[in-house]
């Protein structure tokens, strides 16, 4: 077959790989298994660039279930039989092509992800960045992709419990759109991805299959795109409807305990579920497309095995098992149609009808090259971290500065957006969006909660990827640690520009390095995740933005902690410094930089044996009940942390009352001559808490005894934010700015 | 008692409210699959929320046509309770048991947050444990709210006493500020002339616990509890 280099181009192979391919079989692929393989060896699906890298992240903890890459998602045991299975995933280019499906079938694909280990999904949340909300494409791309996940994410009955949002020019052409679905499944009723089984019938469940989405996974998901135009017809359409009686049909179908193996069809739908089942089973398949039940008619089998179609799943089970299995889809009104069977000799076989139309060894097809570069860091790196104090001017009025950075788009309160999603169905949301620095779910049958959160940090990251890599990690854990949760394990997509560029493969590189050390230092493993590459148009890649999920643990569910201050007459203590710094360093990255000066300069720096003690430290205070509060200085820095506090204040449902701060004299004092780099700099590892003043002496005496290093700043106090000298304001402009800034840049 | 829980192809506040009436307040609890043909046995029907068919068409539109709702009708016209909850609204509104509409939130999003509702009557077998006036915290989650019906349905409505629930502020004062999706008078619940059916957007299945935010909920299906057994 006489292959073009535009055939090669459309499934994003190589020339090299296409000779690769001809080796293997020994023979010129036909058009069939050339676009099986293009799948396979795309690197959503073959992690081409991403796994050799990937190897270095920590992946085992006393408490994991799975092994990273061997099934669908990362279990982790929660103790009382139960265990918890997350996974983050990218749907960037099919968002930035149609925002509203893009997210939504974003949404669906991680919770079959989810389904596909057994598990009930509990929980949704996303990451999200877009291109400054001044202009209107970006804010179109922004709504429409907030309408699609709760479009999905409501109807299908999971709550999205957290999230987080980031505007950056960056991210103006290549959106991210990253979620996370989090599930529940007792041990012993976990199922498998792996068909082991010869003569097992593979049933194929769910929507017919369709011409949406073929070559998503390589088209989309592994090259850079110019022409988004073209590519419409490759973005798959959703309907949750459906999801939501699959979900239902698979977990009655697995309750029965006749179904042995399960996979969600995503990237490269049949071809991908079907091959990588066998993969994992060691064995091989047989297919027949003829038996695949069609929304449309005159589909070539090519456009069978590559289509995205959504909201399917193959099922594996032996024979005498199949019709007890398709009552369950019966009864759900869902199509479930055996398609094939598991086969001993390894080989992945289609055929139509009795006519094969594509065989090739199922080892030959999932073992995609893997690509070790060459990084280095891009000419100008070293000068991005060039930042001295002296060139940054200090503003003229710290209260106007605050009250802009609570106002920036980066800043503000994320209600406007989470109000539109369902965060409580399920009733187990102990802690919902904005209430606290990660969500708290609590599991019903047991006293404990989970708590999980999602973050992520690009401009630390573009600045310095080990070191921002680090930081992602630290902070992910950091906002569990303030809820009172002990961090069992993250999830991570790694969303980059073109790797075959040395200065983004120094990026992915450095932040896996990076993330990895942090792993290590706190003690948490990464069980799941995803990579999302090439994410750049006319050569201008996105900030390297690793995103990381994190899953925590809180044996008792009543002993939580909000971010907000409850009440007056409460000492307001920072951990993890004992008095306000003001080093550049401190600025590196910042929303102050970046709001106020526009500016993106610095070198970020952490130390982690400090963040462990600290995040262990605050955990402590939480479970004994002496937290009051507990929210960490990230964005905008102390001032805004405090400003944020004051205006969630008790946060009840009965009446929610804010609550004012008054610096103390001593602070007030010792405040550094460059305030703004001390108000607004966002050094690390701080955590800003409220606790009882008669027991604030014992507090300060054990955070000492733990090398916790901790300054009191002031007290909670009438109805203003006051550190005298610089700043006093009343708590109602605070929230003003804070809760109405982010519809007003959306105006 | 025993609550019978109906399920639609695309409920999904089913479990949620097996777990307030069965696993808080200790009552027996069944799910009814909705091509069942009868509701024989149980004191009570809840019909839950979440997207029945997607709420493909119109919301609740399609399940009306479910077989259950003809032995839903059969059991609310012998004087049998039943409460529906959002979706479940739509569905009773839809099936003419209860009147009126649920159009789309007037600001057109989708909203899920706490709201407060002000108990209008305490003389329904729903709201017996409840004082009038007696605010509750109660949480909405729906894109189609916005109860409309004729003012002159509105006016029987309201001369009857049928106008449960009112969406108000936390102290219970009813502002224009507390109606999260621009429903007429801020109608939150109504029920029919029998008194025996309730509609309402509000989740009372997701306030049944402190550690949740509220336990007001219990007050309603607890007011159901005394009523079955007074009977």
């Amino acid at each position: 077959m006489p292959v073009t280099k535009e055939i090669l181009d459309e499934i994003a192979l190589s020339r090299a790989e296409y000779d690769m391919i001809v080796d293997r079989l020994d023979r010129e692929p036909n058009p069939v298994e050339l676009g099986m393989f293009g799948a396979l060896w795309s690197e959503h699906c073959g992690y081409k660039h991403s796994r050799p890298l990937l190897g270095l992240l920590p992946s085992r903890s006393s408490r994991t279930l799975s092994q990273a890459g061997a099934e669908n998602a990362g279990a982790i045991d929660i103790g009382n039989g139960l265990a918890v299975v997350f996974k983050v995933e990218s749907h960037n280019h099919p968002s930035a092509v149609e925002p509203l499906q893009g997210a939504a079938t974003g949404v669906g694909g991680i919770v079959r992800d989810i389904l596909a280990m057994g598990a009930r999904p509990i929980a949704l949340l996303n990451s999200l960045r877009f291109g400054p909300p001044d202009s209107a494409a970006n804010r179109r791309l922004l709504k429409g992709v907030v309408d699609g996940i709760g479009w999905y994410g409501n109807c299908i009955g999971v709550p999205d419990v957290a999230g987080e949002i980031y505007f950056d020019d960056c991210y103006a052409q290549n959106p991210l759109v990253n979620a996370m679905c989090v599930g529940i499944a007792r041990i012993e009723d976990l199922a498998s991805a792996a068909a082991d089984r010869p003569g097992d019938v593979l049933l194929l469940a769910g929507a017919g299959t369709g011409r949406d989405g073929i070559h998503g996974a390589s088209g989309l998901a592994s090259r850079t795109f110019e022409e988004e135009q073209e590519l419409r017809p490759t973005v798959q359409v959703g309907n949750p409807f459906l999801e939501k009686s699959l979900i239902e049909a698979c977990l009655e179908a697995l309750a029965t305990g006749r179904v042995r193996a399960l996979q969600d069809l995503g990237a490269a739908g049949l071809t991908s579920a079907a091959v990588e089942s066998a993969a994992r089973g060691g064995r091989g398949i047989a297919l027949d497309i003829n038996q695949v039940h069609r929304r449309e008619s005159g589909m070539t089998g090519y456009e069978v095995m590559l289509s995205e179609s959504q909201e399917r799943m193959l099922l594996a089970a032996a024979p005498e098992n199949v019709p007890a299995i398709r009552e369950v889809f019966d009864k759900w009104d869902i199509v479930c149609r055996p398609v094939g069977a598991v086969t001993e000799a390894p080989y992945a076989l289609v055929t139509d009808g009795a006519q094969p139309i594509a065989s090739a060894p199922v080892a030959h097809l999932t073992d995609a090259p893997r690509y070790r570069l060459d990084g280095r860091p891009s000419a100008d790196a070293a000068e991005r971290q060039r930042l001295r104090l002296r060139d940054v001017p200090v503003p003229a009025d710290a209260g106007a500065t605050l009250l802009q950075l609570l106002a920036s788009p980066n800043v503000a309160s994320r209600q406007g957006v989470y109000r539109q999603y369902d965060h409580q169905v399920q009733t187990n949301t102990v802690v919902g969006p904005g209430a606290g620095d990660a969500a708290v779910l609590r599991i019903k049958g047991t006293s404990q909660a989970i708590a999980v959160a999602i973050d992520g940090n690009g401009r630390q990251c573009f600045l310095d990827p080990y070191r921002g890599a680090q930081m992602v990690v630290a902070e992910v854990t950091r906002n569990l640690s303030c809820v009172g949760a002990e961090p069992l394990a993250l999830t991570d997509c790694l969303n980059f520009g073109n790797p075959e560029r040395p200065e983004i493969y120094y990026q992915l590189e450095q932040s896996i390095r990076g993330m990895a050390r942090a792993c290590r230092a706190l003690g948490v493993p990464v069980v799941s995740g995803n990579a999302s590459l090439y994410n750049e148009s006319q050569g201008t890649a996105i900030f390297p933005t690793p995103i990381v999920g994190g899953l925590g643990l809180l044996e008792d569910a009543r002993r939580h902690c909000g971010a907000g201050f409850p009440e007056a007459g409460l000492a307001v203590v920072l951990l993890g410094a004992d008095q306000l710094t003001a080093r550049a360093s401190d600025l590196a990255g910042s929303e102050y930089l970046n709001t106020v000066h526009g500016l993106v300069k610095g070198r970020p720096r952490i130390d982690l044996a400090l963040e462990r003690r600290v995040q262990g430290f605050c955990r402590r205070l939480i479970a004994d009940g002496l937290a009051k509060s507990a929210h960490d200085c990230s964005d905008g820095g102390l001032a805004v942390a405090v400003a944020e506090c004051c205006t969630l204040g008790n946060g009840r449902i009965d009446g929610s009352r804010t609550v004012g701060f008054v610096a103390t004299d001593e602070l007030t004092r010792n405040i550094p001559a460059r305030w703004d780099a001390a108000l607004f700099g966002e050094a690390t590892s701080r955590i800003l808490i409220a606790v009882e003043l008669d027991r604030l002496g014992g507090i300060l005496a054990s955070a000492d005894a733990a090398g916790v290093p901790a300054t009191i700043l002031g007290r909670t106090e009438g109805e203003r934010m006051r550190i005298d000298g610089l700043l006093d304001l009343p708590v109602e402009d605070l929230a003003g700015a804070w809760f109405g800034g982010l519809n007003n840049a959306l105006q | 008692m025993r609550f019978g829980i109906l399920v639609f192809p695309g409920t999904w506040s089913d479990t949620d409210c097996h777990h307030a009436v069965s696993g808080v307040l200790g009552q027996e609890a069944d799910y009814i699959w909705h091509k069942a043909d009868s509701v024989d046995g149980y004191d009570a029907i809840i019909v839950p929320g979440g997207f029945s068919y997607g709420d493909y068409l119109r919301a609740g539109a399609i399940a009306r046509f479910s077989p259950v709702m003809g032995a839903v009708r059969d059991f609310a016209d012998a004087g049998g309770l039943v409460i529906g909850i959002c979706n479940g609204f739509q569905i009773l509104c839809e099936a003419g048991l209860l009147p009126g509409a649920l159009r789309r939130n007037g600001h057109l999003e989708y909203r899920c947050q706490w709201t407060h509702l002000r108990t209008e009557s305490a003389n329904t077998p729903f709201t017996s444990r409840c004082g009038v006036g007696q605010p509750l915290a109660v949480p909405v989650s729906h894109g189609e709210g916005n109860y409309y019906a004729d003012a002159s349905t509105i006016a029987r409505l309201e001369e009857q006493g049928r106008i449960l629930f009112r969406y108000c502020e936390p102290d219970g004062v009813v502002t224009d500020a507390a109606n999260p999706n621009g429903s007429v008078d801020n109608i939150a619940g109504i029920i029919n002339e029998g008194r025996n059916v309730l509609g309402m957007m509000p989740h009372p299945e997701r306030s049944c616990e402190a550690l949740l935010g509220s336990d007001d909920g219990n007050l309603i299906f607890g007011s159901m509890i005394d009523a079955v057994s007074a009977r």
